[in-house]
């Protein structure tokens, strides 16, 4: 069977948008990173050379493994809004992330002391037939359903490879149901095989929101910050309180109407060009929400500019100044302890993009060297192309350079660097860590809730290290035990061996 | 038309990758999108109780991550690519190539690619497990099936008391390690040696390679693994016994332990006294229960709904329909059964005791399932034996619930098993455990 010429056809019906502006809302399909943001997936070198150069070629590999897709954080955002409903095209196994996100949500609800509830969600389950003669009824069929069930206050109708190549007209599926609901019924497209920067699928999601839920503000509220997050809303809770500033903590736990209402707020603060980039800048682009155009408050300087921004934007700089001092005071000893635990030892970061350079900042504040880094991806440019968003640059001016290998979240080339590094601690996120176990070394896991932010969670993040160093009885145990699945001859390779040349890309 | 599915549960074809991980130092390589192996692994095995990566799952697992150039012009040379990197990179005995939705819907041919390295003495099969063709449970029969086909050759010689276990569904029935070695155990007991394939200790390719050496063949399910045996029978001529309840407790565990040992020439004095043994010992324990179960100010959950794959649906209600003296009040059946399979699976709910019987429905669809509970007044405050996407509708029946089906993302399992003597001990402290958790904390 090969449905390869239908595919081709169908390829022709898919607006390649001309790159306008850099937030382009006229079309269901978000413009990709790889043309947004130049964004590359494969790269060896160090931070200095990235920073000094805008048109790196990507470099592929010759051996992979699995990856993430688009589809797969498209719902890390969707199905987190309260009283909003995703119905997935595709076959059932698309529907692999839903259980865990369903546990995400309900300890997110369960945390802040919401109602704790079941994702809204469906999957069209695509079969076999479906691939032959369409799935367009079906999918009519589950939105009507997804309506019936959870009532919801709009509904996300997201695509997947194989509802893609079949060709199904799902952008003119969902504007014929949004007339007859009279609810928002949005196309995001986010089918993985168009982009290995499985990041696309956060944009996917912010350009459905951006264009189908957000209105216009009635009124500006002068104490309304956005802020771009999962589900960890006490961040930056008591920063704000001595402020006087309300947050809305988005996407994650919001309401369809507190989406609806974000341009309300006078500016957005956000922690990761990976998650927040694109709506960010499309806030500020299409309904005058600023950005703050300052680092991500990872570590002691770049907490002090971001909050200082803030400050400025809001007409507060005398009580940020205040807040900086009283906050600092209240982790002095802290700190002074926990420097005095770690310095001189080792980390390796492996992380997404900016955020593993934010963690260095972090990892430097505590007095630590850091051996290397693995990101998953770089982008070249940020949807806000200002100089002061990029925490590359910060990094690199304030903690000095470093190796940086892009690696698309590759195991076997993590595993190779930590094995050669040997460091004393490996800080990983959205990879196992029983990889970085295996070979002894103690990690620990920053998952999707940076608890490391602002001053006090400088002190989190560096008591999480010095338990991880100073007891790894249980690391040690996992690596007396157990074995990894590399050949002995891939742990002696180059890390980056399998990057082809840039002449082949 | 398939049905549309609130609450997804068991994955798809393309979850056969969880089959190849619990076969020791055995290497899935994928041929398939981006996405799809980390999302069946976090849904297989990271919501089964937390199993973990296993030796060379999760993010571990090689794959083809086929991106828009491929689906345009194909993807089998970035196929034969990575399958080399396997070979250096990859420390395995053995490979199995497993395709998901994008190749097959483009028509890649997976099969010669992997012809050209099996012809180099590379021991590697390949499988299409599409998406689209069913859930896990399709996947791995797919999966098995490959491997018998493409890998399998006589054995020179039959090893008398040699039993294939084919039971508990490996790193997606979360709790199938602890399963497959209490079987293990009991066959034991009756003087069987089985080989169960998956997990630990189990002899990777080795205990694959042993099949065709068997003495038989054991089905314990009511029908996942039968479309194995008849193919083992065909091909190797290998003889099966098809026991279709997943015995729980004293009375199927020993039912179930003579029937093996009958049908396989091993019953004797001996086996014989250690099923009485085992028995004797399971009685002990359920009469030492005796305040707990009848006490009444606890709110007994006499009644009870089991919302799981037939195997354990079918199991779990001939326990406590038998064992506990409960009542069923329906049952759902919710992994994608094949047509085929059903009246069989509606007449074991027919006769779960002489008296007693169950009406089911097959649904994967968890909305379908609420809507029937709703629709059902309950006499009392009901067992939801159920999976984690049932805390909400159990909470509004005012039921017990636990966690014993996929996803469960309340538990971290690792060995815990509900079968056999051991499992019914299990299950009635899990269930009371709850029971006693509720009113007392």
């Amino acid at each position: 069977m090969s449905l390869a010429f239908l595919f081709l056809f169908n390829l022709k019906m898919v607006a390649k948008g001309e790159k306008v502006m850099s937030i382009n809302l006229s079309q269901p399909a978000v413009e990709l990173r790889e043309s947004r943001l130049k964004t590359i997936t494969g790269y060896e070198g160090d931070a200095a050379e990235l920073l000094s150069r805008n048109d790196i070629p990507n470099r592929e590999r010759s051996f992979t493994q699995c990856g993430s897709c688009s589809a797969d954080q498209v719902m890390n955002l969707l199905t987190q809004i309260q009283d909003a409903a995703v119905v997935e095209h595709g076959p059932a196994g698309c529907a692999g992330d839903i259980p865990m996100r369903n546990g995400v949500f309900r300890t997110g609800n369960k945390r802040m002391g919401y109602n704790v509830h079941n994702v809204k969600y469906l999957n069209t389950n695509l079969d076999e037939k479906d691939t032959i003669y369409g799935g367009g009824a079906k999918l009519e069929k589950a939105i009507r359903e997804a309506k019936r069930r959870f009532n919801p206050k709009a509904i996300f109708v997201t695509t997947t490879c194989a509802s893609a190549i079949i060709g199904d007209d799902v952008p003119g599926i969902c504007n014929e149901l949004e007339e007859e609901f009279g609810i928002p019924v949005i196309a995001t497209l986010c089918e993985g095989f168009r982009t290995n920067i499985w990041a696309t699928g956060f944009d996917s999601a912010n350009h459905s929101i951006l264009r189908k839920i957000v209105k216009p503000a009635r009124q500006k509220q002068p104490d309304l910050i956005n802020v771009i997050s999962f589900e960890h809303k006490f961040l930056y809770e008591s920063v704000f309180r001595q402020l006087g500033l309300r947050a809305n903590h988005i996407v994650p736990l919001s309401t369809v109407e507190e989406l609806e209402r974000i341009s309300e707020a006078v500016a957005t603060v956000q922690y990761c060009e990976t998650l927040g980039s694109y709506l960010a800048a499309g806030l500020e682009e299409h309904f005058g929400v600023l950005e703050i155009k300052a680092p991500a408050p990872f570590g002691i300087k770049a907490s002090d500019e971001l909050l200082r921004e803030i400050g400025r934007i809001f007409h507060k700089e005398e009580e940020v100044e205040k807040v900086i001092i009283s906050e600092k005071e209240k982790i002095a000893e802290d700190l002074e302890r926990l420097r005095g635990r770690l310095t001189g030892k080792t980390a390796y970061i492996a992380a997404g993009g900016p955020l593993a350079y934010s963690i260095i900042a972090l990892v430097k504040d505590l007095g630590m060297e850091v051996v290397g880094t693995s990101v998953w991806h770089h982008d070249q440019r940020y949807d806000n192309d200002d100089e002061r968003l990029n925490f590359l640059r910060f990094g690199v001016e304030t903690y000095g350079n470093f190796k940086v290998g892009v690696c698309n979240k590759q195991a076997f080339e993590v595993t190779n660097a930590i094995n050669k590094y040997k460091p004393d601690i490996a800080i990983t996120r959205h990879l196992a860590t029983v990889w970085a176990a295996k070979l002894g070394v103690p990690s620990i896991f920053a998952g999707n809730e940076p608890t490391e932010m602002l001053y006090d969670g400088l002190i989190r993040f560096g008591q999480s290290i010095d338990d991880a160093i100073s007891n790894p009885a249980y690391i040690k145990n996992v690596a007396k035990h157990s074995k990894l699945p590399y050949t002995d001859w891939w742990l002696k390779q180059g890390t980056y061996s399998f990057l082809r040349s840039e002449q082949n890309v | 038309m398939s049905e549309i599915i609130q609450g997804p549960r068991h994955g798809c074809a393309l979850g056969a990758q969880q089959t190849v991980v619990a076969i020791e130092r055995a290497i899935p390589i994928l041929h398939a999108g981006p996405g799809c192996g980390s999302k069946l692994h976090r849904g297989l095995s990271l919501a089964g109780g937390y199993q973990g990566a296993g030796y060379a799952g999760a993010d571990a697992i090689p794959c083809t991550n086929m991106i828009e150039k491929d689906v345009v012009f194909g993807g089998t040379d970035k196929l034969r690519d990575v399958i080399e990197g396997t070979l250096k990179i990859m420390d395995g005995d053995f490979f199995v190539v497993l395709t998901g939705c994008t190749a097959d819907i483009i028509g890649d041919d997976v099969g010669s690619i992997v012809s050209e390295f099996r012809e180099q003495g590379v021991p590697i099969v390949h499988a299409e497990t599409a998406g689209f063709k069913g859930d896990a449970y399709k996947g791995h029969e797919l999966v098995l099936e490959a491997i018998i086909k493409q890998h399998l050759k006589p054995a020179a010689q039959i090893e008398e008391g040699l039993v294939n276990v084919f039971a508990s569904v490996p790193r997606h029935d979360p709790f199938w390690e602890g399963d497959l070695n209490e079987i293990k155990k009991l066959l034991a007991g009756i003087g069987l040696k089985a080989n169960i394939l998956f997990g630990y200790n189990s002899g990777g390719i080795k205990a694959l390679e042993a099949i065709p050496a068997a003495q038989f063949n054991l089905v314990v399910s009511p029908y996942i693994g039968l479309k194995i045996v008849e193919l083992l029978e065909e091909k190797f001529q290998t003889p099966y016994l098809h026991y279709p309840v997943l015995p729980v407790g004293g009375i199927e565990t020993s039912k179930f332990l003579r029937t093996v040992a009958e049908f396989a020439g091993t019953l004797s004095e001996q086996t014989e006294k250690f099923v009485v043994q085992q028995e004797d010992e399971f009685y002990h324990y359920i009469v030492r229960a005796a305040d707990v179960l009848t006490e009444y100010r606890l709110n007994q959950p006499k009644r009870f709904y089991n919302i799981n794959d037939a195997s354990y649906a079918l199991g779990f209600s001939k326990f406590l329909v038998n064992e506990l003296g409960y009542f069923p009040i329906h049952q759902f059946i919710n992994e994608d059964v094949p047509e085929e399979y059903k009246d069989a699976i509606e007449g074991y709910f027919k006769e779960l005791s002489p008296e007693i019987s169950s009406e089911i429905t097959f649904t994967q669809d968890g909305g379908a399932i609420e809507d029937k509970i709703r629709s059902i007044k309950a006499l009392t405050s009901p067992l939801v034996l159920a999976s984690s996407w049932e805390f909400d509708i159990a909470k509004e029946i005012s039921g017990l619930h636990l966690s014993v089906s996929l996803p469960i993302i309340d538990r971290l399992i690792l060995h815990h098993t509900y079968v056999g003597y051991k499992g019914g001990l299990n299950l009635v402290e899990d269930i009371y455990s709850r029971l006693l958790a509720k009113n007392r904390e």
